[in-house]
């Protein structure tokens, strides 16, 4: 276990190194001067423009300028954005909550349908359930979440007026936000249906984000069972005389946790670009959106750190997953 | 009254090409303390048959019998939930593969913990020391510890044991062993089976040995009942079996058997027991008994009286010779 | 052997064996929705072929008299525009059926380039030596910890909007999947005897590489190939949502979604008939992929 730990960490440390190097490399192949954009539409004099360019380190040549974009992540610098003149890594702290919970809602629905769903397809597998289940998670799977967003929004915002279209909480509420997730900071705020009306915000954007992996979570938990329900042991743990919920939510389900695991760690790569989207859609202030704006502004100091904390984060993810599967395998953690 | 009852049970599976017959009009009756083996190459029906009194065959599996009683409790009308009362409790099974026979997820602690939770009202602390006893029971050396490693660090043989251990946790009335040593070597055989007829012995349950190994069956039942093609061709004690087998197909088994092989050359039954598309008209051993005639060929023989084992056979044999062919003739 | 005494009793040609291909179609036919998927997406594919044919009206052709008339069936429809017109007041049947043509070409033109490259590459990373393996494989890791939307967004915010940029865009995304799927399966195939044969033959090592090996990798490779077209057609299309993708007239299912998006309360039709051509079309891939993979790897059938 430990020496496995060791390898996946090795690992680590060069992917690393590789993200650091494409998230420089993408800036430096933008195209425009990105001086000239700093300055905006009013220009800048010769002399401006050398002392700007001096400024960011753009007169150097380009390997020092890695070395000092190298220096300055370990130092926690990723920079200032052109437009907002505030530290990147200041702005990412602050719109990363917003995405977290988002993700973390969609992820739990995701799993919480997901599971049973590919339990009980695999355990009524042929029939009625299974198929009905199935062709649901494929047509999940094929969403393009863009349009089922749009979608929601006609039925439920505008058709049946149940849910806002956009943003965290109602504009009316205002109080501070600790956590920065809204759901507890409205509970702390402590104002009359400021909860309900987080919730109320965050339900459809959570739909939206969780259809994909729980598609995928429902399809993998059904082939994960299929082939654990042939096994030897599930004869053994009848043959005791378990009941069937038993028998399938502990003996089989346990086993088949193990590929279902990975395929839920990997599937955050899926919530992240997913989130692009949808904050589009909904107005959400995380960090896709704000990905996605600042592409479109070309803020490129916001891009190139975006861009590494967005791997960092999905890596770190996947080295979890790794260590995760470890513990759930006790073939790996004892082998 | 007999503890397992089963008259004329068939088990049809459907499959895509018909159903295919794999249990064909078995007659089985076990006794409180009774040791018995029911012996039959691969696919002689003799597992599936044994499923089917525990009720762990697919629903692929159509399962009929004129009766099918285990200590009182009408097996064929039973609901699932009452049957699950009884199996693992009076009724328990070990299998062929005692490796992937354990969940590699759980300890085995757990796993026989869990069928004593199930079955029993001992408390938390209880059942441990239940578990404990068990293992010590059927010989696994530092029990406490092994109660805490999980089933891929364990050996074959010791596998086997824990099985054990968990099949006798409350105490059976009846144990079926499908082919419990097959996957196992050699060496470790016969310390199972020694422990298997051990405890036999002192729990005075009921012990129904499934194998493919007449060597085997020699060495530790009392009653042979042997099985071919999904019927059951002969039954006689075990003694008495290798003595005078009744059936040629039972006597073509024994002459096979190293030990008794008087023969430079080991003899062979030639050919393969008959599949779903091959099956005789007649008699199903007919195409591969050395005494077989036209009659066998074309009708069903009927069981044969007591003395001569229940043979299935038209001509059962009595110390070698085939008794009533010239009448026939 | 049976069509060996065939052909020598009747002195004729012998007649080809049931190979492959009738064996895998034996099997494709069995699963309903496989078959479903597959008349669907050839019916999809026919439509983006005679688009021109079957159109009423050109993809950009305008009726200034007609902006944002709904469907026939509804209060101020005719038929004149079945499916309405969008808020130009060009054809929606019209934009519709050219709509698949870019779907089509999309997929074609992105699995082509990113299966190319991620097979040779894959295979060249099976049969490398050791650090050269280990360095492209860590390259692809590095492509995979990007989301592959942001990783495509600013693909395409380099090489500048277009459709051609967002195919290139996602055909680099994806093609990592395929570099780790070959490599998986010819490090499997590499160690067979029968690639020991054929060295043992004498067979040149490119030889041995795409001709004794790769082939007998493929099927792994189809499937993800199916996928990944089900896969370009969707990211092409969020990519013209965002207006990243195809430009304005285009008739791009994902970029009709996008000019439409400011009118969603008024005209529903704009907004919902344009996704669920993608999603139809994403589907019936999708069953056919899953077909695919249950017929051509029978380990993963019970699955």
């Amino acid at each position: 276990m430990l020496s496995f730990l060791v390898r996946r960490l090795l690992t680590f440390v060069p992917t690393f190194f590789g993200v650091t190097l494409v998230s420089f490399a993408f800036i430096r192949l933008l195209p425009g001067d990105p001086i000239l954009l700093l300055a905006g539409e009013r220009g800048v004099s010769q002399e401006r423009y050398e002392q700007l360019s001096a400024q960011l380190g753009f007169d150097q040549p380009l390997w020092k300028q890695y070395i000092d974009y190298l220096a300055g992540i370990f130092q926690g610098d990723l920079g200032t954005s052109f437009v907002t003149k505030r530290p990147v890594i200041d702005e990412f702290f602050a719109l990363f909550p917003a995405t977290l919970e988002l993700s973390l809602c969609a992820i739990v629905i995701a799993i919480l349908l997901g599971i049973p769903a590919g339990v009980i397809a695999a355990v009524y597998r042929g029939k009625f359930f299974d198929r009905t289940l199935m062709t649901t998670a494929l047509v999940g799977y094929s969403m393009p979440i863009f349009w089922w967003a749009l979608l929601l929004i006609i039925v439920f915002s505008s058709g049946l007026g149940w849910t806002p279209v956009s943003g965290r909480i109602s504009l009316m509420y205002f109080f501070d936000t600790p956590t920065g997730f809204m759901l507890i900071d409205s509970l702390l705020a402590d104002q009359d249906g400021a909860f309900l009306s987080a919730v109320s915000h965050l339900i459809l954007p959570s739909i939206v984000l969780a259809t994909i992996p729980l598609a995928i979570i429902a399809r993998q938990t059904r082939s994960a069972m299929l082939e654990v329900l042939g096994e030897d042991y599930m004869r053994t743990a009848r043959a005791k005389g378990l009941p069937p919920l038993k028998i399938n939510g502990v003996h089989a389900l346990r086993n088949a946790m193990i590929p279902v695991i990975t395929v839920i760690g990997l599937s955050v790569g899926t919530l992240l670009a997913g989130a692009i989207l949808t904050e589009t859609i909904f107005s959400w202030p995380g960090i896709g959106k704000w990905m996605v704006d600042s592409i479109f502004r070309r803020d490129y100091q916001v891009v190139q750190g975006g861009l590494l904390m967005i791997a960092t984060i999905v890596m770190i993810v996947n080295l979890t997953v790794d260590v995760l599967y470890g513990l759930i395998n006790p073939k790996i953690r004892k082998g | 009254m007999a503890l397992l009852e089963i008259r004329n049970l068939s088990v049809e599976f459907e499959t895509v090409s018909g159903a295919f017959r794999a249990v064909d009009g078995i007659d089985i009756s076990v006794d409180r303390g009774d040791l018995m083996a029911i012996v039959g190459e691969s696919g002689s029906g003799k597992s599936v048959s044994m499923l089917a009194v525990m009720g762990l065959l697919p629903w692929t599996a159509t399962i009929t019998a004129d009766r099918m009683e285990f200590n009182g409790h009408d097996l064929r009308t039973l609901s699932g939930r009452a049957r699950r009362k009884i199996i693992g409790r009076d009724l328990s099974m070990i299998f062929q593969e005692p490796m992937s026979s354990l969940n590699p997820c759980f300890t085995v602690g757990y796993q026989i913990r869990e069928t004593l939770r199930l079955h029993t009202s001992l408390d938390r602390k209880a059942r441990q020391t239940r578990a404990i006893e068990l293992m010590e029971q059927v010989g696994i050396p530092a029990p406490e510890k092994r109660l805490s490693a999980f089933p891929h660090q364990m050996s074959g043989g010791m596998s086997q044991r824990a099985m054990i251990a968990m099949a006798l946790a409350c105490e059976p009335k009846l144990l079926i062993a499908d082919e419990p040593t097959t996957a196992l070597d050699v060496t470790i055989q016969a310390q199972i089976l020694e422990l298997l007829t051990d405890l036999q012995d002192r729990t005075g349950m009921a012990l129904i040995l499934i194998t493919h190994d007449m060597g085997v069956v020699a060495e530790t039942v009392k009653r042979v009942a042997v099985q071919y093609a999904g019927q059951k061709v002969e039954e006689q004690q075990v003694e008495a079996l290798f003595d005078d087998p009744h059936h040629p197909y039972t006597a073509a088994l024994l002459s096979a058997l190293p030990e008794r092989s008087q023969d430079r050359f080991l003899p062979t039954i030639p050919g393969v027991v008959p599949g779903q598309f091959d099956r005789p008209q007649g008699c199903l051993f007919s195409p591969r008994c050395q005494f077989a005639d036209a009659r066998c060929r074309a009708v069903q023989p009927q069981k044969a009286s007591a003395e001569l084992g229940y043979a299935l056979c038209h001509y059962p044999l009595l110390h070698g010779e085939p008794q009533g062919k010239e009448a026939s003739a | 052997m049976a069509e060996y005494t065939a052909e020598t009793e009747h002195g004729l040609q012998p007649a080809p064996p049931p190979g492959p291909v009738r064996e895998f179609w034996h099997s494709f036919k069995e699963n309903r929705g496989a078959v479903i998927g597959l008349v669907v997406f050839s019916t999809f594919l026919l439509i983006a072929i005679i688009a021109p044919l079957l159109a009423p009206y050109g993809p950009a052709q305008q009726f200034r008299d007609h902006l944002l008339q709904p469907p026939v069936w509804q209060d101020g429809g005719s038929w004149q525009f079945p499916l309405g017109t969008d808020p130009l007041g060009r054809d929606m049947v019209s934009r519709l059926l050219y709509g698949a043509r870019f779907s089509f070409f999309i997929g074609v033109v992105v699995v082509a380039i990113a299966t190319f490259f991620g097979v040779v590459i894959g295979v060249i990373a099976g049969f490398a030596p050791r650090w050269a393996d280990t360095l492209i494989m860590r390259v692809m890791d590095i492509v995979l910890s990007f989301p592959s939307l942001l990783m495509a967004l600013v693909l395409v915010a380099i090489l500048g909007p277009s459709l051609i940029n967002a195919m290139i865009a996602i055909a680099v995304v994806l093609q990592p999947h395929f570099v780790r799927l070959t490599r998986a399966a010819v490090l499997s195939e590499r160690a067979k005897d029968y690639v020991t044969a054929a060295r043992v033959a004498g067979s040149g090592q490119l030889r041995i590489m795409f001709k004794t090996v790769l082939p007998n990798c493929l099927s792994p490779i189809i499937v993800q190939a199916a996928l990944s077209f089900s896969t370009a057609v969707l990211d092409a299309a969020a990519l013209g949502f965002l207006g990243m993708g195809a430009q304005p007239p285009t008739p791009e299912w994902g970029t009709m979604l996008a000019e439409a998006r400011e009118f969603i309360l008024r005209a529903w039709w704009v907004v919902t008939l344009p996704g669920l051509c993608i999603l139809v079309t994403v589907l019936a891939i999708n069953l056919m992929g899953d077909g695919l993979r249950d017929a051509l790897d029978p380990k993963l059938k019970r699955s």
